[in-house]
């Protein structure tokens, strides 16, 4: 981004830039910066007010006392808006030459061309690209960016934004309220059905840079959509610090599937708040892969607010040397008949640590409700550690729920098993790691499941040597 | 085929086989035979190198006349060795197409060896979800045996080592593997390894050996067979 900096320049509030200029506020964070990114994106009023309310909650909180070790974000190290091009481009043609080299090479064009319904492609804070197909159009559904939509569809992101997850909810969560820039919004309209999956691409790689994105997704009643997050970032030196929010509402019958591809650079604090609300007889799917990163803290929810409502969360994690994942779920049965499940994979290696943490809570009004919760750990040695908190609180009698954790180490028999076949070490625990992973990656669409197993072996091939 | 120098193998401390001193021919069928706990399978895990046997300074394996002693068991595999094991392991989330994608390489054509794959199947009576689950997942003894024949199908090894293929195995499945070895055996080695002779009425053995207390002590013909229902192993002790 040599532009980026020729160009860049304390931005001053109230100081009206030209055009087609470059944006970055200074590092750190108080409420002039706040305010500045609400000016520079034109927001309307309320959203200047939400993110300055949001902001004093983060200035209130500590950071949390259980989890992981966050003292090492430096707050005022981090540029909390920068804004790489001017305009959102219509066409791939129209973009930088730098930005198009990056999505190359996580092959953004070639997904596009295969299926994709339509791509809103995140380069630092800003969606850059962004392309919807007429289908979609047609069929109603909005699908733009958290910008756009704050612009475009002012009436229904009020309505909704911040009612799932409150700027109060957690530090992360109040940070990304005040700060939030660019993210996806999705509108599914009643009863309709979106046959292919939404994309979004992720890419943090400016240095001390914090993303916070945020996400809303509505899925009218009898409606579906998939939506698809695939992350991956560059190999940098400084600390940097994801915070994002997602927030889902899936109305009465209605379903939605979330699903996330998520490889961090092994610096990065991946901070994500994701939470959806689930009305009568709706279901929510949260597929849930995290590599990399150095510390990931991400637990994501499901209320279950209507009748026979049912969540899902089926997550993989995988920590190596200095990482530690700390993933989970929570399911809140507040209704009658509401059904929910977790499968957890969690893989650690090389000194990694990873850690599941989950809760269920049955509400005395969720009478005959139903939880199934299994979460499974491999450790590839002996210096990797795994560790299981479940928390249950079941407030009536009237229901049913199911508890299993296993921890197994990768067996030596089944090593020698596939060894005799003719198949080397190192790959024979690639094998095993992936069938390990098997039931959560069967779920995801096969490019992203490639990818995945690609990724893991790659992690495992350094393993081994 | 494959020559043996004073194989002498030990778990820790403690000395399961003993000296032992022979030479394996081509396109042979042998018989191992003994008591349980006289080194059968020790035998078995010791040539294919599982690495919690060891061997004591001075043994040798030869492979067509090239030591492979401290060849690791997926090179000894690659080789030509081939081990069918006792109790098959269940191995979760890996089916036996992607076993044996890996197992053969960059080489094989991925089309061409699920073709493979499903006329071996249909050879030996395996069921067709066998193929595309887990491996050995929920599957019977007599499955789990059979579906050791098909990796061996697929994989053509030169040198073959069945570890009870009878154990477990109800008699249809004993056909089936019967069958399948009388063609499979042409151009090869098979060291079977039993206790029992039931295996022996659908594969003649050019070769009988008995083990006891990890030593060979009597080489033989068929006869040894009759010999051994008729006498017991206490006999050769």
């Amino acid at each position: 981004m040599t532009d980026n900096q020729s160009l860049h320049f304390d931005y001053r509030y109230g100081f009206s830039m030209p055009e087609k200029y470059v944006f970055k506020t200074r590092k750190g964070l108080d409420s002039d910066i706040v305010k500045e990114i609400s000016y520079f994106k034109k927001e309307p009023v309320w959203m200047t007010e939400f993110r300055l309310k949001a902001y004093q909650a983060f200035k209130k909180r500590p950071l949390p006392s259980w989890g992981a070790d966050l003292s090492g974000i430096n707050f005022d190290d981090i540029y909390y808006y920068i804004k790489p091009t001017e305009d959102q481009k219509k066409t791939w043609d129209e973009l930088p030459r730098e930005i198009k080299e990056t999505y190359d090479k996580i092959g953004v064009p070639e997904a596009e061309k295969k299926f994709l319904a339509g791509v809103s492609a995140q380069y630092e804070s800003e969606v850059v690209y962004k392309s919807i197909q007429k289908e979609l159009a047609r069929q109603g559904v909005i699908f733009v960016d958290m910008d756009t939509a704050v612009r475009d569809y002012p009436k229904i992101v009020k309505e909704y934004f911040g009612t799932v997850v409150s700027p109060h909810d957690n530090k992360f969560a109040s940070l990304n309220s005040a700060v939030w820039s660019g993210g996806s919004f999705v509108y599914v309209p009643t009863g309709v059905k979106v046959s292919l999956p939404l994309q979004a691409y992720f890419r943090i790689n400016a240095k001390n840079f914090g993303q916070f994105e945020r996400t809303l997704i509505i899925a009218e009643e009898g409606s579906y959509v998939h939506y698809i997050e695939g992350c991956t970032a560059p190999i940098y030196t400084s600390d940097s610090l994801h915070a994002a929010v997602v927030e889902i509402i899936v109305k009465k019958g209605a379903r939605v599937r979330y699903t996330t591809v998520q490889n961090w650079s092994k610096n990065v604090y991946n901070l994500v708040t994701k939470r959806a609300k689930v009305e009568e007889e709706a279901v929510m799917e949260w597929v849930d892969c995290n590599i990399g990163s150095r510390v990931t803290m991400k637990y994501p929810s499901c209320i279950l607010a209507g009748r026979k409502a049912r969540g899902e969360v089926l997550s993989i994690a995988y920590a190596s040397e200095n990482q530690l994942q700390d993933a989970g779920a929570k399911m809140i049965h507040l209704a009658p008949e509401t059904s929910s499940r977790i499968i957890s994979k969690s893989i650690a290696g090389r000194g990694g640590r990873t850690s599941y943490r989950g809760l269920v809570y049955v509400s005395p009004r969720a009478e005959f409700s139903f939880s199934y919760v299994s979460c499974d750990a491999l450790i590839l040695d002996e210096r990797s550690r795994s560790d299981t908190y479940p928390t249950m609180k079941i407030e009536t009698w009237k229901t049913f729920i199911q508890h299993e954790a296993t921890v197994e180490r990768l067996g030596e028999e089944k090593l020698f098993y596939l060894q005799s076949r003719g198949i080397k070490k190192a790959e024979a625990e690639g094998l095993l790691v992936n069938g390990f992973i098997e039931p959560v990656t069967k779920e995801i669409p096969l490019e992203y499941s490639i990818e995945l197993n690609r990724l893991i072996n790659l992690e495992m091939s350094g393993s081994v040597g | 085929m494959i020559r043996l120098d004073n194989f002498t193998v030990k778990i820790g401390d403690k000395v399961i086989l003993k000296n032992i001193k022979f030479t394996f021919e081509p396109d042979r069928v042998y018989c191992l035979m003994g008591p349980n706990g006289s080194g059968k399978s020790t035998f078995a895990y010791a040539l294919a190198g599982h690495p919690a046997y060891q061997l004591e300074e001075g043994s040798k394996i030869y492979f067509c006349e090239e030591d492979i002693t401290d060849l690791s068991p997926d090179k000894r595999a690659k080789k030509g060795m081939f081990l069918s094991f006792q109790t098959p392991l269940s191995l979760n989330g890996v089916n036996a197409f992607q076993l044996l994608r890996l197992s053969l390489g960059e080489e094989a054509d991925p089309l061409s060896l699920k073709k493979e794959i499903e006329a071996v199947a249909k050879k030996l009576h395996v069921k067709k979800e066998l193929l595309s689950r887990s491996l050995n997942e929920g599957a019977s003894g007599g499955e789990r045996k059979k579906l050791e024949m098909l990796q061996a199908a697929v994989i053509k090894p030169k040198f073959v080592i069945l570890d009870e293929i009878d154990t477990g195995v109800d008699i249809d499945a004993l056909k089936s593997i019967g069958r399948f070895l009388e063609e499979f055996k042409k151009g090869r080695t098979i060291v079977l390894i039993t206790h029992y002779s039931r295996i022996l009425r659908y594969i003649n053995p050019d070769k009988v050996l008995v083990i006891i207390d990890g030593q060979i002590k009597r080489e033989g013909g068929q006869e040894l067979v009759a010999e051994i229902e008729d006498k017991g192993y206490q006999f050769y002790r």
